[in-house]
């Protein structure tokens, strides 16, 4: 496994442990630290301050039968939670957002495919499949985009992203990665707005696409 | 065998008895372990009601105030409450001591709780960080996390009041991530430097998963 150059930066980690980020970008977030342990560390330490604060938190008395109750509840049974692990290259996050079943691809033309993981108003977040030597068409950002390789890399004119790696683009970034040679590149995106793609679709189809 | 790591702090004796999984070993943890810690390996390990009582009374009220902080009233605050302090019960065999402060880790499962009931979603989390269970517990790292939170929480007394009004803000789930953007400065600056002593544990377990 290569070393993971690309991080989360600082402000995301502290927003994601305190539960603040919108859903798309969490996932985003959760798959990365699935495949980071220096991101691990850093999501642990926010932890960290969190229970600090909440250690020294204004204390408000319980109710007087609260303690009562909850020891009676003990041997209650527990609601079942169901786990997701990591299947080949998709993080146990990204299989959660998938409900445990692979990818459903739909073609973007040019080999480039897609499959939504959830969209709505906060944002969406979705699977790019890009054959090597295949540009992602060029767009511009119109919010906070992530956006994590899981299989394969690309290189942008910011650098090259490889597995685990996380590119974070803002508005002000205008960028064109190429999906570099080796296998294809598969990557998790998450946006708070649709993307605008200059080349590739006429603005008007993108709402059919939903790209 | 226990043995205490190098860098535990000369003034510091290693607790006598391991804190395993191994149930007939388990003892009281030494003194240099904080109350919260030892009741929570005891609930852990023993699955003890006197210990998780006192872990209750200890969290349930610092709990309460801090949700109620953000604006939730305080029928309901009890009801988190009750199911966080359940969950720290049913999932206690996730708490390790070598990684987080028993407030850590209650922090973040008060949090997750607090999303579910606000934005009625689950808060994706990342995958569970494989352990392998002949690892011999580490009392330094024990000891050294709780030496790394107790100077987290005098650097956190130490902010002036603004300052710490603004981390307040940010881990109460007050602020929105642009906002803790704008805010970056001393009080993550501050978090910053714990991040150190996690890494040096996972590159530890990193080192046991091959």
């Amino acid at each position: 496994m290569t070393a993971i150059n690309h991080h989360i930066s600082d402000d995301l980690l502290a927003a994601y442990a305190a539960g603040t980020l919108p859903h798309p970008y969490a996932v985003v977030v959760a798959a990365h630290i699935s495949l980071c342990l220096d991101c691990r560390a850093g999501f642990e330490a926010h932890q960290m301050a969190g229970g600090a604060l909440l250690e020294a938190a204004n204390s408000e008395a319980v109710s007087g039968n609260l303690k009562n109750s909850t020891l009676a509840l003990l041997d209650a049974p527990a609601p079942v939670e169901k786990t997701y692990a990591r299947s080949g290259v998709y993080p146990g996050p990204v299989m959660e957002a998938l409900k445990g079943k692979p990818p459903r691809w739909k073609s973007l033309g040019l080999g480039v495919r897609q499959c939504i993981l959830s969209g709505d108003r906060e944002g969406s977040v979705r699977l790019l499949y890009i054959p090597p030597g295949q540009a992602v068409p060029d767009h511009s950002h119109n919010g906070l985009e992530l956006t994590l390789v899981l299989q394969g890399s690309f290189s942008d004119e910011t650098g090259r992203f490889g597995v685990g790696d996380l590119e974070i683009a803002d508005q002000d970034l205008e960028h064109t990665p190429i999906a570099d040679a080796g296998p294809p590149c598969i990557c998790l995106a998450a946006t708070d707005a649709p993307l605008r793609f200059n080349a590739l679709l006429p603005r008007l189809l993108q709402p059919l696409f939903k790209i | 065998m226990l043995i205490a790591s190098l860098d535990t702090p000369p003034t510091l004796k290693p607790p006598p008895a391991r804190f395993g999984k191994d149930m007939t070993q388990v003892t009281k943890p030494s003194a240099q372990v904080s109350p919260q810690t030892t009741w929570m390996l005891l609930v852990r390990d023993q699955r003890d009601r006197d210990a998780f009582a006192m872990l209750f009374d200890y969290f349930a009220p610092r709990l309460k105030g801090f949700i109620m902080r953000s604006g939730t009233g305080t029928g309901q605050a009890e009801e988190i409450v009750q199911e966080v302090m359940l969950t720290v019960w049913r999932k206690s065999a996730q708490f390790d001591p070598e990684r987080a402060q028993v407030s850590a880790w209650i922090y973040q499962i008060a949090r997750n709780r607090q999303i579910d009931v606000i934005r009625k979603e689950n808060r994706p989390m990342p995958e569970e960080l494989a352990e392998d269970p002949e690892t011999e517990p580490d009392a330094g790292q024990i000891l050294a996390v709780e030496q790394e939170a107790g100077a987290l929480k005098k650097a956190l007394s130490l902010l002036k009041p603004d300052q710490r009004e603004i981390i307040e803000k940010a881990y109460l789930g007050e602020l929105t991530h642009q906002e803790i953007r704008t805010q970056t400065g001393l009080p993550l600056g501050t978090i910053k430097s714990r991040i150190r002593l996690g890494l040096e544990r996972l590159r530890h377990e990193l080192k046991d998963m091959r």
